[in-house]
């Protein structure tokens, strides 16, 4: 047998370690960062004969949507027909927020679902100087109380045993609606109250026709909510007590240190430095090895197998272009800890807490400041990371500035320009350029993203009122096997999101780059020969000569000279027009494709790395094809552009509009242009 | 007084809050008549506030905490 069973629970209670505790790491995600964060699955063996299929939901404070968030999990739970309709729902609280964390145990509970109570962090009862009377909670809230630790892991195999009992447990309700308003209720139960207050249709039940305006029907969840409290408060009297005494005082030290008006800040911007440098001089050795390794694992195959289009399309386009996305893998998997150790530390709050005020004059809030850091991992989480703003201007704003943060996908790209036109030396010593040069561009981003935000304001008019509500989750020590497995997972997502894209564009691109008109493409030998007949050629620099004229002679090579005009203001030669073209389905196919572009024709049995392949590109003039000024050109093209196919697509499903999302492609793309070109005719 | 006059340290009761400047969410994270808060902290530049209200750690502005009249306690009068 096979049931759904829902994880719901306030954010901060650790719900996600709940998931990743019952399923180990048999869970299914989107296939690109982010894409599904709204629900993730996996599967959880009870016993030989129940198998359960676990639904982890967004964090929610209340089944009553004023976010985003809470509306996914309304539909999910009120909806029968919906594929994540749970057979039963897990509420997962943790011990020092019980009571916020009942008032979402109420409201599930009287739905109708078979509920069971997991309060976690269970082994922090005796510091924190919490009791818990389980029996007489159980009973009260005639549900099953587990009592659970993921950090130890007591408790699982109970809980796992209360899922299992799932048919025999008690569904009526626990609040009475009666309470709150006599007359108005005794004929209404309780989803059809939810579907009055939120005037939805939700399982056929139509939202009821009466009288009452808008402001009725506030005060009336308002009474609900604090009857729903008062209940609970009674319920915990006898249930729950916490010794005063045991209050932990380092904690309320290291708020005053990181939310101080000086360290505080300091410390901020020192987090965020390490993040960026560690980014860039961690990866280092990784790097070289997998780069090596790819330029040997090409040369070999062109070796190793048969002789022809196979074997060319393979160690020209496909392997090279696959080198393009594993060698970034290291600098992925580091951000993405050090996203996750925020997170998981509680620190990511106090950021909030700290910038809020600093933030609102570019139309922005605290809550701003997580999609933005998280951007620097990946825009299309991070747009979604928007959806805890309450106010819909800020939220906006945020979703249209957010891709402007340095996300991983432009690492590669930045990387690369980065170490053939900036010298390898220190400045005062002991910073590496190239890795200031690396942090500068971060903070290029954020400026972009910040300026962007102070124009939009003054654009995007409100009438809705700004209000900030945020959580200030305890300090916890980050759980490794958390850690690790947002690492494992995001990075996987990158490789296989990525790995797709670039293994088709790549063969498109081999193809065009191997093939073109029978006129001239096919006669390359005897108009090259032609050409250079008399003028005492080597054999192999006739050969060098054949592939040059073949390639320019292609589909792909016919394609950039079509393009080429339209970015030579900015200083790029077909071949680049074609790989930042390109980069308009994802930005980090850049180097793989220049790499695709690099290799075709070019003698497969000798290793050549990227770096130096194209440190060797010449222009017609002989000069250097990637000097000062095409490189920050094409380093600001990539900070600004809009060149993410995902993130388009995240944009227009999550702000419901193709408006906003043009706006965001042409002012984007528009911007990087102009940058870019004046950029380059300055330096030239 | 308004909540956004404690200073920190001071803990009060909620009295009343202004539903119709308000929103919901505050009453569902536990800030309704009868609830008790202190305020924590103030963050550096003023504004927003850091509060503990019925036990529970919440961070709000100061627009919102100027709709919400409190009673302040004095410790040893009106009990812990």
């Amino acid at each position: 047998m096979e049931i759904k069973v829902a994880l719901v629970g306030n954010p901060n209670v650790g719900k996600t370690s709940v998931f990743n505790t019952l399923t180990g790491l048999n869970q299914k995600t989107g296939n690109y960062p982010g894409i599904t964060v709204d629900r993730k699955t996996g599967y959880s063996k009870i016993h030989d004969t129940l198998k359960v299929r676990i639904i982890d939901l967004p964090g929610i404070y209340s089944i009553q949507p004023s976010s985003k968030d809470e509306e996914v999990v309304l539909e999910t739970l009120f909806d029968g027909s919906n594929k994540y309709f749970p057979d039963v729902v897990v509420v997962v609280a943790e011990v020092e927020n019980l009571k916020r964390n009942l008032l979402l145990f109420t409201q599930i509970k009287d739905l109708g679902f078979p509920a069971i109570l997991a309060i976690n962090m269970a082994d922090q009862l005796p510091v924190k100087g919490i009791r818990i009377d389980r029996e007489v909670l159980s009973e009260k809230l005639r549900t099953e109380v587990v009592l659970i630790s993921t950090r130890t892991g007591e408790g699982i195999s109970e809980l796992k045993e209360a899922i299992s009992r799932f048919a025999g447990a008690d569904t009526k309700p626990l609040f009475d609606l009666v309470s709150v308003d006599e007359g108005y209720f005794r004929a209404m139960d309780y989803k059809s109250w939810l579907s009055r207050s939120q005037g939805a249709v939700f399982e056929g039940i139509l939202p009821m026709e009466d009288e009452l305006s808008d402001g009725d029907i506030k005060r009336l969840q308002q009474k609900e909510t604090v009857k729903r409290y008062q209940q609970i408060g009674e319920i915990l009297k006898s249930a729950y007590t916490k010794d005063a005494s045991k209050a932990t005082g380092w904690q309320a030290r290291a708020d005053r240190l990181l939310t101080h008006r000086v360290w505080g800040y300091l410390i901020f911007f020192s987090i965020m430095l390490l993040v960026f440098q560690a980014i860039f001089s961690w990866s280092a050795i990784p790097m070289d090895w997998i780069d090596e390794k790819f330029a040997q694992l090409s040369a070999w195959v062109s070796v190793a197998l048969p002789e022809g289009k196979f074997t060319e399309l393979l160690a020209e386009g496909v392997v090279p272009g696959i080198g393009g996305v594993v060698i970034f893998i290291p600098q992925i998997a580091i951000l993405f800890m050090f996203i996750a150790l925020l997170e998981e530390s509680g620190y990511m709050s106090r950021v909030v807490f700290l910038m809020d005020k600093v933030m609102r004059p570019f139309g922005l809030s605290g809550k701003s400041v997580v999609p933005l850091i998280s951007g620097v991992a990946c825009a299309i989480p991070a747009i979604m990371s928007a959806r805890n703003i309450e106010n819909s201007r800020e939220r906006l704003i945020t979703m249209l500035v957010t891709p402007f943060a340095t996300c991983s996908a432009r690492i590669p790209v930045y990387v690369i320009i980065i170490s053939l036109v900036i010298p390898e030396q220190t400045v005062f010593g002991f910073i590496g350029l190239q890795g200031l040069v690396m942090t500068l561009m971060y903070f290029l981003g954020f400026l972009a993203a910040l300026s962007g935000a102070w124009l939009l304001k003054k654009l995007i008019m409100t009438t809705a009122k700004s209000y900030l509500i945020i959580e200030m989750p305890p300090y916890r020590q980050p759980q490794v096997r958390n850690v690790f497995s947002t690492v494992i997972e995001k990075t996987r997502a990158f490789v296989e999101g990525a790995g797709k894209i670039i293994l088709a564009l790549s063969v498109l691109l081999w193809f065009l780059g191997s093939h073109g008109p029978a006129a001239t493409f096919g006669k390359a030998e005897e108009v090259v020969s032609g050409t250079f007949s008399g003028k005492n050629l080597s054999e192999e620099e006739l050969q060098d000569e054949i592939a040059g004229y073949k390639l320019r002679n292609s589909y792909i090579g016919l394609l950039g000279s079509g393009i080429e005009p339209v970015f030579r203001p900015l200083g790029y030669d077909w071949k680049i027009s074609i790989a930042v073209l390109t980069s308009f389905a994802a930005r980090e196919v850049f180097v793989g494709n220049l790499a695709t572009l690099y290799n075709i024709g070019s003698q497969g049995e000798e290793e050549v790395r990227i770096v130096e392949r194209m440190a060797q590109e010449k222009r017609p003039d002989g000069t250097k094809m990637f000097d000062l000024a095409t490189g920050i050109s094409l380093l600001l093209f990539y900070a600004f552009a809009m060149q993410c196919i995902s993130t388009v697509a995240i944009m227009r499903r999550e702000t419901n509009s193709w408006k906003w999302t043009l706006i965001q492609i042409v002012f984007m793309t528009g911007l990087a242009y102009i940058s870019a070109m004046a950029a380059y005719n300055l330096l030239k | 007084m308004k909540l956004h006059e404690l200073e920190p340290g001071q803990k009060a009761v909620v009295r009343h809050l202004d539903m119709d400047r308000l929103p919901m969410k505050l009453v569902e994270m536990g800030c309704y008549p009868g609830s008790e808060v202190e305020l924590i902290l103030k963050a550096p530049l003023g504004d927003p506030y850091y509060l503990r209200i019925d036990g529970m750690p919440l961070c709000i502005r100061k627009d919102m905490a100027m709709q919400v009249e409190v009673e302040l306690l004095t410790y040893g009068i009106h009990g812990n």
